[in-house]
């Protein structure tokens, strides 16, 4: 019994503390090191927070490089799949465009009255747009987010929203000098608060993970009043990161099984060129 | 002259190959992600590390792995360290595993792989989630874990072929 202990122990030493196979440094030491690494990192500590700026602009660019190969693989997988479904894709878009048209005259209208109605209460939003390439947009299981290649030099302040065409796709949660990482709305950590027309109900859209989001925290009138019908899903304005009415995704009611899910207008796997814009609200009073 | 050269950087190149497909698979992270088959996702580093530090560390050294857990954390975007002290916990596994084995056995391996992946991933979990608190999908982590342990027979037979390759230049 003692000796079957005293060879645990003996294993476990040899395992941990010898410089075995002209290794430079024991496991130990590397372990230790990386809890201190992480335990510094939970506190903020400066010193590592300059070491991880320092390594994510070598990194990511690095990052980018490798991935060459990957995404080309990837955007031919992608355009093999558009060959095949092109007729389908006329199909829709042939739809899809006579309904736009119908709807476009309308739209005019309803954004020149908006203009007035600002003028008269003398408001206006001011947006600053910054056009990013998209450097490393890794689909990890753990976390949902992409890589641009603007960073602070360029005026990128965290919290700036990420737009693709029109559609919300994110928001900025790391800076580093000449480069920054942009959560998605499909992470888990990403809430935002949003507005399900044509109700007009108050939400908050969480991400899950997967390629869709989910409504959270509206009032029960949202379940009983919206039965069957299509919703779309637009910021709010709450808040004050994002201004109210980009697009974000739509709810399709009709299934019963998808209930609450919303599918991103935006394909978040085929992120190429995005949009870094800051919104300010100016009164003229 | 210059064959022979050309012979050393080779011997060379083959001597770092592993440490190379480490350091290529945490900046590429390598998943098949792109395929977009729902759930299907396994850890190309967690395999690479288990397989050549238990076969042969010789050709992987822990200050390497350590490096690349830094990279690996940056590139997927979670608190630096993490990923490290994962890496270095399977290298403390495999360690252990060679200091008691007296004639390697591949079911015993492929055994100590899916406890290894499973204490891993559960202390990366925590780490993540009570530490800092971020929350993730522990169902994607599971399924990981899963196909991490169901390709490891795969990546063995792979990495047996550019070990025996490895050895043949070595001797050479």
């Amino acid at each position: 019994m003692a000796s079957s202990r005293d060879d645990f122990v003996i294993a476990i030493r040899s395992a941990f503390l010898k410089k075995s196979y002209q290794q430079k440094f024991s496991l130990l030491t590397l372990i230790f090191s990386s809890l201190i690494i992480i335990v510094l990192g939970s506190f903020n500590f400066k010193p590592i927070q300059y070491v991880k700026i320092g390594i994510n602009e070598v990194i990511y660019r690095s990052s980018f490089i490798v991935s060459i190969p990957e995404n080309y693989i990837k955007k031919f997988n992608l355009q093999l799949k558009d060959h095949l479904n092109l007729y389908d894709i006329y199909i829709k878009n042939k739809t899809d465009l006579s309904n736009l048209r119908k709807n476009k005259l309308n739209n005019d209208f309803l954004i020149l009255e908006n203009n007035r109605l600002r003028e008269l209460i003398n408001e206006t939003i001011k947006s600053k747009d910054i056009y990013a390439k998209v450097l490393v947009d890794k689909d990890s299981p753990y976390l949902k987010s992409i890589v641009l290649n603007k960073g602070s030099k360029n005026n990128v302040k965290l919290g700036m929203a990420i737009v693709d065409d029109s559609y919300l796709v994110g928001k900025i949660i790391e800076v580093n000098y000449t480069n920054s990482r942009a959560l998605l709305l499909s992470d888990l950590n990403s809430k935002i608060p949003v507005l399900l027309e044509p109700a007009g109900i108050h939400a908050v859209l969480s991400g899950t993970g997967k390629n869709y989001g989910v409504i959270e925290f509206t009032k029960e009138e949202y379940n009983q009043e919206l039965n069957d019908t299509d919703i779309i899903v637009y910021t709010s304005g709450y808040g004050g990161l994002f201004k109210s009415g980009l697009p974000v995704g739509k709810i399709n009611n009709s299934k019963k099984e998808n209930k609450n899910e919303i599918n991103f207008f935006s394909d978040f796997r085929q992120l190429d060129y995005v949009k870094i814009v800051s919104y300010e609200m100016e009164s003229k009073n | 002259m210059s064959s022979l050269n050309k012979k050393n950087f080779f011997k060379s190149l083959m001597f770092y190959l592993p440490t190379l497909i480490l350091f290529l698979s945490v900046l590429n992270e390598i998943d098949l992600n792109y395929l977009a088959i729902e759930y299907f996702s396994f850890n190309f580093a967690h395999i690479l590390i288990f397989y050549w530090t238990l076969k042969n560390p010789y050709y992987l050294s822990y200050g390497s792995i350590f490096i690349a857990g830094l990279i690996n954390d940056v590139v997927i975007g979670i608190p630096i360290g993490v990923s490290s002290f994962c890496y270095l916990l399977i290298c403390a596994v495999t360690a252990y595993l060679r200091n008691i084995t007296l004639t390697p056995n591949f079911i015993n391996d492929w055994l100590s792989l899916l406890i290894t992946i499973l204490l891993i991933n559960s202390i990366q979990v925590m780490s993540l989630d009570l530490i800092f608190s971020l929350e993730v999908n522990y169902m994607k982590y599971f399924i990981n874990s899963g196909f991490t342990f169901i390709l490891y027979p795969l990546f063995l037979f792979i990495f047996n072929r550019i070990e025996r390759r490895i050895k043949f230049q070595k001797n050479d």
